[in-house]
């Protein structure tokens, strides 16, 4: 950060702190308002608070349908806020220390789309890495946007592909010169942290915005000792899944603009234009409430619940590394480069050295524990660890984890040891998503280009994306995804027996 | 002055106890921890609203998650209790002078200091030198053992609240990977009567049957738990409860009020619609 915008920032903390009170919720309190008054409704929704449909009632309850409401003037309106959705942006806009904040209910999905959609126009080049969500490659599809791809470091032993080197940044920043923006993932699924501040002064230094996926990185904000959050590193827009660590119910996020995305041209007014493309004018007052309730809880709790959640997970680690065979690993990773930083909170878990892909350990918790993980890949599992855990469910997961080693524990011998492959880029996603297409049996797909997408999902990275070359290698590796469990995902068939490729 | 205790056994049936008064009352860090005296049952204790024991009944209760699994192998020496605060348990195993030692692990310190101070009947033999106390996590303190029990003595609470974890496959696993070759492993199975605690016996029955080759269920008569029918699981990897020597167990001279070696036999015995959930276990 220059002196100026430093300056500019703390003056804007000191502004805001004395002006706003984040043990408001205006929208939760508009809410139970509009409840109190006993509004009789002749609009939509049509289920009437609930009395219109007994049985969803009865399954969701009453509270929940008296508040599943339309926009109307006391409640505003989510495409053009003036009132307490505005007020509540403003809230969450402050506790993220951010200029604005949208509140999002098509998940990070449509907060990612947005940040692209408002940068880059057809044609316009934008730095990412490959191991980002499908969902930034969509928006490609969408935009009509170039990738240049930054291949993320690897770890050898993981075979997990990392963060991005900042010298990887800079190649691509220097050969491509004309590009829009760099885009982050981080932290990535597994807790991988790029150097974000270095990133961002570099991409400013050439006249590009930053833009952040940060769907699993909301504790950020909040945490004691955490990897430093986008906002706090200066980058022009972040998107969070405060549904992932924030507690919100799922599909809502946030969309933050940074304090100096106004000179790429990010103005609060352009964005909401660019989320009004795509989102519903009927946006769900049970994802703004949870959105707003979650947003003071953060606000007024977070450093106790953030520190809970990383003693949870260092105590978690500790008792898998007593179980031997698993490898639940953490900041001492960390190399000053592609493993930046790391967030503790995540409690990741290489499986390979017992013999089981991570896929098979997940199924195993799941089919046998009753433990339903977040994902397993080829090699790891994640669990996902929040304040919502209990201790006793903490000792259910490691005992259920060291009885899947003893019990099913094989020889490692031929497992697949890595999760990432450079792509061979041929078209950009949208000339390869609208280019003409034919299906072909996927085995015999080799050398083509692909049209469509193939992933695991979770955590939906895409193995292939439109536009990419087909290999065998990645044959193998879906092959290989398949046999061992994974739910693949992505091609218009289902089972991926046929994949549609360029003609 | 009416003061009644009353515990829900299920949404529409309620047992009420008449109180003389309240010993103590305590919120622990796991659980609440309650201890009343009562005219009909001398003193009782109850976590979170739920009975565990009263002085008048709870002999038949530790004595039959104790004196079964003792008279199918007395040559037990090493032995794990889990849960169990109260002491009762291993105040029974404590009568025989052939165990060497017995590991009690008890996640709430706390009740085993209210139950030595309110309730000595149960927790007057905890200081016998072979009883050591461990304040922790069941599933956690059983997950490294590797064939060490002669007997493992699960006594926990219900699977709804803090015992929950003690009802699950990876603990059965890990008990039974604690245990010795002739090693048994006896469970507060719940109750067949009632739904929700039917249930729960049956997903037990179901979760230990995957992992022990000799899986039998008895049952005994407790006045003040839910229905009055109770359960115990009877686990092994080739001890069979039925094939009991009676004489030697009579040899010991043990004096019991509710067990004898003709109801260890007629305990096994169950009704046609508890063998029938047990069977359709799944």
């Amino acid at each position: 950060m220059s002196e100026l915008d430093q300056s500019r920032a703390s003056e804007l903390d000191q502004g805001k702190a004395s002006e706003l009170d984040q043990g408001k919720a205006p929208i939760y309190e508009a809410l139970l308002k509009y409840r109190d008054a006993r509004i009789v409704p002749f609009d939509v929704p049509g289920h009437k608070h609930g009395k219109g449909n007994p049985e969803l009632t009865e399954f969701l309850g009453k509270t929940c349908l008296s508040v599943d409401v339309n926009s109307m003037k006391p409640l505003d309106n989510l495409c053009h806020p003036t009132s307490v959705i505005k007020e509540a942006e403003e809230l969450a806009a402050e506790a993220f220390k951010a200029a604005y904040c949208f509140f999002m209910i098509g998940g990070t999905t449509s907060a990612v789309q947005s940040m692209i959609l408002s940068v880059c126009r057809a044609g316009e080049k934008i730095i990412m890495p490959r191991n980002v969500h499908r969902s930034a490659i969509n928006s490609l599809v969408l935009s009509g946007a170039i990738p240049v791809y930054v291949n993320p470091g690897v770890n050898e032993r993981l075979g997990i592909p990392l963060g991005m080197s900042v010298a990887d940044v800079e190649k691509a920043i220097l050969e491509n010169p004309e590009a829009k923006a760099v885009f982050v993932n981080n932290p990535t699924y597994y807790g991988i942290c790029s150097d974000l501040k270095k990133i961002t002064e570099l991409a400013h230094k050439h006249g590009m915005a930053v833009l952040v996926d940060e769907a699993h990185g909301t504790h950020f904000y909040f945490g004691e000792d955490m990897p430093i959050s986008a906002m706090a590193a200066g980058a022009d827009m972040a998107a969070i899944s405060m549904h992932k660590s924030g507690g919100s119910l799922t599909q809502s996020s946030f969309l933050l603009i940074g304090e100096n995305a106004a000179n790429f041209g990010v103005t609060e007014g352009r964005v909401r234009s660019v989320i009004n493309l795509t989102q519903t004018t009927s946006g769900s007052y049970l994802l703004l409430s949870s959105l707003d309730i979650s947003r003071r809880n953060l606000a007024l709790n977070g450093k106790e619940i953030i520190a809970k959640v990383v003693k949870t997970a260092d105590y978690a680690r500790e008792e898998i590394a007593k179980i031997g065979g698993y490898y639940a690993f953490a900041d001492e990773l960390i190399n000053g480069d592609d493993i930046f930083d790391f967030d503790r909170t995540k409690l990741s878990v290489h499986t390979r050295d017992i013999g089981l892909a991570g896929i098979e350990v997940y199924d195993y918790l799941r089919d046998c524990y009753d433990i339903q993980i977040e994902f397993g890949d080829i090699g790891n599992i994640l669990a996902y660890i929040s304040a919502g855990d209990m201790w006793k469910d903490i000792e259910r997961l490691v005992s259920a984890m060291a009885e899947v080693k003893r019990r099913f524990s094989k020889d490692k011998t031929g497992m697949l040891d890595h999760e990432y492959i450079n792509p061979k880029v041929i078209l950009s996603p949208q000339a390869a998503f609208y280019g003409n297409q034919k299906s072909v049996p996927t085995p015999e797909s080799s050398g083509r280009i692909s049209g469509e997408f193939v992933m695991c999902y979770p955590p939906g990275i895409p193995i292939l994306a439109p536009g990419e070359m087909i290999t065998e290698e990645i044959l193998g590796y879906i092959r290989y995804s398949k046999e061992r469990g994974c739910v693949m995902t992505g091609t218009e068939d289902m089972n991926i027996e046929r994949i549609r490729v360029i003609e | 002055m009416e003061l009644w205790f009353s515990e829900p056994h299920t949404k529409n049936v309620k047992m009420s106890i008449r109180v003389n008064k309240q010993l103590h009352s305590e919120q622990s860090e796991y659980q609440r921890i309650d201890v009343f005296e009562s005219p009909e049952f001398g003193r009782f204790l109850t976590l979170d609203g739920l009975m565990m024991l009263t002085e008048k009944d709870e002999f038949i209760y530790h004595e039959m998650i104790t004196h079964v699994a003792m008279a199918s192998n007395p040559e037990v020496k090493n032995v794990l209790v889990i849960g169990a605060g109260d002491g009762g348990t291993v105040r029974e195993l404590t009568r025989y002078k052939t165990i060497e030692n017995i590991d009690m692990v008890e996640i709430d310190k706390r009740v085993v200091e209210v139950c030595r101070e309110f309730l000595p009947q149960t927790a007057g033999q905890l200081n016998d030198p072979r009883v050591n106390i461990f304040y922790d996590d069941g599933l956690r303190f059983v997950r490294g053992k590797e064939s060490q029990y002669d007997l493992i003595i699960v006594d926990s609470t219900d699977p709804f609240g803090p015992g929950e974890g003690l009802f699950t496959s990876e603990f059965y696993g890990n008990c039974h990977n604690a245990l010795t070759e002739k090693g048994i492993l006896v469970n507060q199975h719940e109750s067949p009567y009632y739904n929700e605690d039917a249930k729960a016996m049956q997903r037990a029955h179901r979760r230990i049957r995957e992992f022990f080759d000799v899986c039998r269920v008895y049952q005994a008569h407790i006045p003040t738990y839910p229905s009055g029918h109770w359960l115990f699981g009877f686990a092994s990897r080739c001890i069979d409860p039925l094939d009991i020597d009676g004489e030697k167990w009579n040899s010991l001279g043990i004096t019991t009020g509710y067990y004898n070696t003709e109801l260890h036999k007629g305990c096994f015995a169950i009704p046609n619609y508890v063998k029938k959930l047990l069977e359709s276990a799944i």
